[in-house]
């Protein structure tokens, strides 16, 4: 048979052939712009009308932030002039040297110059303090220290050649910490000892208080002086730490069989929920000394931070309680079958399962948070948008508005950004952990 | 086997307040109650104290007392010598009117972004990606005043309209001028003509549902010269309102250099598309037949009763605009921002209730021979809906609370007013800001009650 077949047929294949690659219209740049920018008519206009629209405000942005811009000066006046000659009449360039000249005033308001090694100190200390909650081992302590260690090197260098005095940067308290806990993570850093350092995230609220507002050994510090980023991230963090426990508390009270604690806790949850965050601000501003037995004054920070905390709680406990809800109910017999009492079960089984189904919407809650920080600025505390209007107020900067405020938005953007983007990766970790 | 004996009840020790069920719950109960009045009665009993040390008391008589400000947005006759309430109302409608339109531009921002996110052209995909996550992760208030800033210093000053014919609508730096209806004599009868056609043009489209459900067909067979006419008109209709809607964009702004091109362009577009519409409503009897229904009664009244509703158009007299009405740089500064940030959001929201809806819908649709826009409409967005709408009225709740810091722009809502003004001149604190919450909570219970009724209306529909 197969001998037959094989006289009649004028050719037969004995070898594999390697395969063809795949025709060029089908792979490569030209396929992938034809099925995502071109796949018909209206997307193909569209594309255009997109490329037209990135094509007029990229380079006009460019030119304006980067190429026709100034970073020394002294008064935007003189910053017109520099463009002016540079770039000719009519250029329009952006003046930076505002936020050259006023970068310490952006990052830490009013606290005393020689005084700003304290918040450099608490802003380490801080990381020092997430990273046990936020990482699995210590290590990524290690090279966060090490690369601040090495920016400051590389800086100090570089100052040092133009002509300024860079040692005093690189010789700050801020790089022995950075050495002495950078060290200490390399040597106990292992994921066994990783809880040891929670014992410090527990003291850090306290030691952060003392840099800050000083006493003990250090000068205290009236918190009227403090601003700028500082006081965005003194508010931001402390409402995001204290948030998160009371509103695990609020969302429990919320669910609770007991219909009093119940009523309580959705009282308090809806009530803050419904009003603005501004109301509840000027109650810290104006009307909380009310509440408070007569002669009671402590300061307006403080008073900010308490409603601050309350507010992000009230929606914390809403997120916590979806979280709660969306556990099936079998969860919360196990943890009854198996005796154990109710804080018990919540803290060993419920829990830590609905906190994990909620990172999405806490982390969403603490950008929020973090946000709503520049409400501060209406009654009139100095954070960095607070603080652009005393910095226009000065007569070499006024008039200037966009650098001042891109320069802010930049910084929000880049924590907002980074805080989601952590929380992507953490629910992708979480999601892994739930695959078999 | 087991022999139940039923042990007496041991006699009651105080520790069993708190180890046995029976006595807990009471217990942790009257203790939360008892600490809540105890520290309500010390709340209570500081404010009296520090009220009587500063010899101040509590009532809400001010409200009644002129005001003495201007308030230079208002939707109501308002004058500085009007009582303190008044001008809280008065700021009280100007939040709603700034909330109410937010939420309409920020809901189609977000649903045409978040469409736009899941579109398969690439640059747009990227370009919407940039606008949702730059506007989600910069706060509100910086938007707010950095919109402010736009409006003002890209605008063109009234002084720029000089020597030009002006429309319908004027954008200037001090805000946007729209027309301003006048009512004569036959306006109600008008009123009533247009509410009677919405009313049977909802009528027509039951009849065709039933006719549907009926017959298989939405309409009995139509003649093509019947086709045509409903074809015709709904095509003069549309004619008419574009060449309207191009004048007034067209007047817009002063243009100076390009306008021919512009008037070419525009001319040409607005003519494919009315051809459009004649063919598709050539299609789409039932369409066409809704538009004819809603607009020509109304339209031909509007002639017969000598024009009742006439528009005021603004004018520019001197330094400024006359005429018409005008939405302060402030309220636009604060609409815009407002929904620029709020559709970030609802992008995402949107995003996620269309991805929610399992590919195997679609193309279940698809396998049944529906068109892609009918799988849209009937099968996908009612799925994506009951998962987009309470998040949704959320956010709107949110637009409403953020639209409080219309007081960094200047613009007087019920904050700006009763809690700004108000509050400054009486000194009245307590009662101020005890009102403002109360009006903040009352809204946003408000629209909770009206997610609930949605909640439980779209539950009904499930199986």
């Amino acid at each position: 048979m197969s001998g037959t077949h094989a006289e009649t047929v004028a050719y037969v294949a004995d070898t594999q052939y390697d395969p063809e690659p795949a025709p060029s219209s089908s792979t490569g740049p030209i396929a992938w712009m034809r099925e995502s920018l071109f796949s018909s008519w209206t997307n193909a206009g569209l594309t255009i009308l997109c490329i037209a629209l990135i094509a007029w405000i990229v380079p006009a942005i460019l030119e304006w932030a980067v190429f026709q811009s100034v970073w020394n000066a002294k008064s935007l006046s003189e910053c017109r002039e520099i463009i002016a000659t540079r770039f000719g009449e009519g250029a329009h360039g952006a003046c930076w040297a505002v936020i050259n000249e006023r970068f310490g005033q952006l990052l830490y308001g009013f606290y005393p110059a020689d005084l700003r090694w304290r918040p450099d100190t608490a802003a380490l200390l801080l990381v020092v303090a997430l990273v046990p909650i936020l990482f699995r081992t210590m290590r990524p302590l290690v090279y966060a220290m090490a690369g601040l260690i090495a920016v400051k090197v590389v800086f100090a260098i570089a100052w040092t050649l133009m002509g300024d005095d860079g040692m005093d940067f690189l010789l700050s308290p801020t790089t022995f910490v950075a050495l002495v806990v950078g060290g200490l993570a390399f040597v106990f850093g292992s994921e066994a000892v990783k809880s040891k350092w929670l014992y410090f995230t527990l003291a850090y609220p306290l030691i952060a208080y003392f840099l800050l507002w000083g006493g003990l050994i250090f000068e205290p510090v009236r918190s009227s002086l403090f601003g700028g980023f500082l006081l965005t991230m003194i508010i931001g963090v402390t409402g995001i730490a204290g948030s998160l426990p009371i509103g695990i508390l609020l969302a429990l009270g919320r669910q609770s069989r007991l219909p009093v604690l119940k009523m309580v806790c959705v009282t308090f949850i809806e009530f803050i929920r419904g009003v603005p965050l501004i109301t509840l601000l000027f109650v810290a501003s104006t009307l909380l000394n009310y509440f408070l037995p007569p002669g009671t004054n402590f300061d307006l920070i403080l008073r900010v931070l308490i409603m601050v905390t309350l507010f992000a709680s009230a929606y914390m406990a809403e997120v916590v309680r979806g979280g709660l809800a969306a556990l099936p109910r079998g969860q919360y017999e196990a943890a009854d079958t198996l005796g154990l009492t109710y804080w018990q079960g919540m803290r060993l089984i419920i829990l830590p399962q609905a906190l994990k189904i909620s990172i999405p919407g806490i982390v969403n809650t603490f950008i929020g948070l973090f946000k709503d920080t520049t409400l501060v600025a209406v009654i009139g505390l100095l954070d960095p948008l607070g603080l652009t209007n005393p910095i226009r107020s000065d007569a070499n900067w006024n008039g200037i508005v966009w650098e001042l405020y891109g320069f802010i938005a930049l910084l929000f953007f880049i924590c907002c950004w980074s805080m989601s983007r952590y929380s992507m990766l953490l629910e992708k970790r979480l999601r892994a952990s739930d695959r078999r | 086997m087991s022999v139940v004996t039923n042990p007496d009840a041991p006699t009651f020790r105080l520790d069993m307040l708190w180890r046995d069920e029976r006595y807990r719950s009471g217990f942790i109960q009257a203790i939360t109650m008892i600490i809540l009045m105890l520290v309500v009665a010390w709340l209570v009993n500081n404010t009296v104290q520090n009220l009587a040390a500063l010899g101040k008391d509590f009532n809400f008589s001010f409200l009644w007392q002129p005001a003495g400000y201007d308030i230079n947005q208002q939707l109501i006759p308002y004058r500085s010598t009007d009582s303190n309430a008044r001008a809280a109302l008065v700021g009280i409608i100007n939040t709603l009117v700034v909330a109410g339109l937010g939420c309409i531009t920020a809901t189609v921002l977000g649903i045409i972004a978040g469409v736009a996110r899941l579109s398969k052209n690439w640059l747009i995909a990227k370009l919407m990606t940039v606008y949702v996550e730059g506007f989600r992760n910069v706060p509100v208030l910086l938007w707010i005043l950095l919109t402010a800033t736009v409006v003002n210093e890209s605008l063109p000053a009234p002084r720029a309209f000089r020597d030009l014919e002006t429309g319908a609508v004027v954008a200037t730096n001090r805000g946007i001028y729209i027309p301003r209806p006048l009512f004569e004599s036959g306006w109600l009868v008008l009123l009533i003509i247009a509410a009677l056609s919405i009313a049977g043009a909802v009528l027509f489209s039951r009849y065709t549902k039933r006719h549907q459900e009926a017959t298989g067909s939405q309409l009995p067979e139509l003649g093509n010269a019947v086709r045509w006419i409903i074809a015709g008109t709904v095509g003069l209709i549309s004619g008419v309102v574009i060449a309207n809607v191009l004048f007034t964009l067209l007047s817009f702004t002063p243009l100076e250099e390009g306008n021919t091109i512009i008037v070419a362009l525009g001319s040409a577009a607005s003519l494919v598309l009315a051809l459009a519409v004649v063919r598709w409503a050539a299609n789409a009897q039932v369409a066409g037949l809704m538009i004819i229904i809603l607009v020509v009664p109304t339209v031909v009244f509007y002639f017969l009763l000598g024009r009742p509703i006439t528009l005021e158009y603004p004018t520019l007299q001197g330094f400024n605009f006359q005429g018409g009405i005008q939405l302060r740089d402030s309220l636009i500064a604060l609409w815009l921002a407002l929904s620029l940030y709020t559709g970030a959001f609802i992008a995402e929201i949107v995003r996620a209730g269309i991805l929610s809806v399992s590919h195997g819908q679609s193309e279940a649709a698809f396998a049944l021979g529906l068109r892609p826009n009918r799988t849209m409409k009937l099968v996908i967005l009612p799925q994506a809906l009951r998962v987009i709408v309470p998040p949704l009225i959320s956010q709107f709740l949110n637009l409403t609370k953020n639209s409080s810091l219309a007081i960094a722009v200047g613009y007087m809502d019920a904050t700006g007013t009763l809690g700004g003004i108000t509050l400054n001149q009486t000194g009245r604190e307590m009662e101020c800001i005890l009102l403002l919450m109360g009006f903040y909570l009352v809204l946003s219970l408000l629209i909770s009650l009206v997610m609930n009724i949605y909640n439980s209306h779209v539950r009904l529909v499930e199986r």
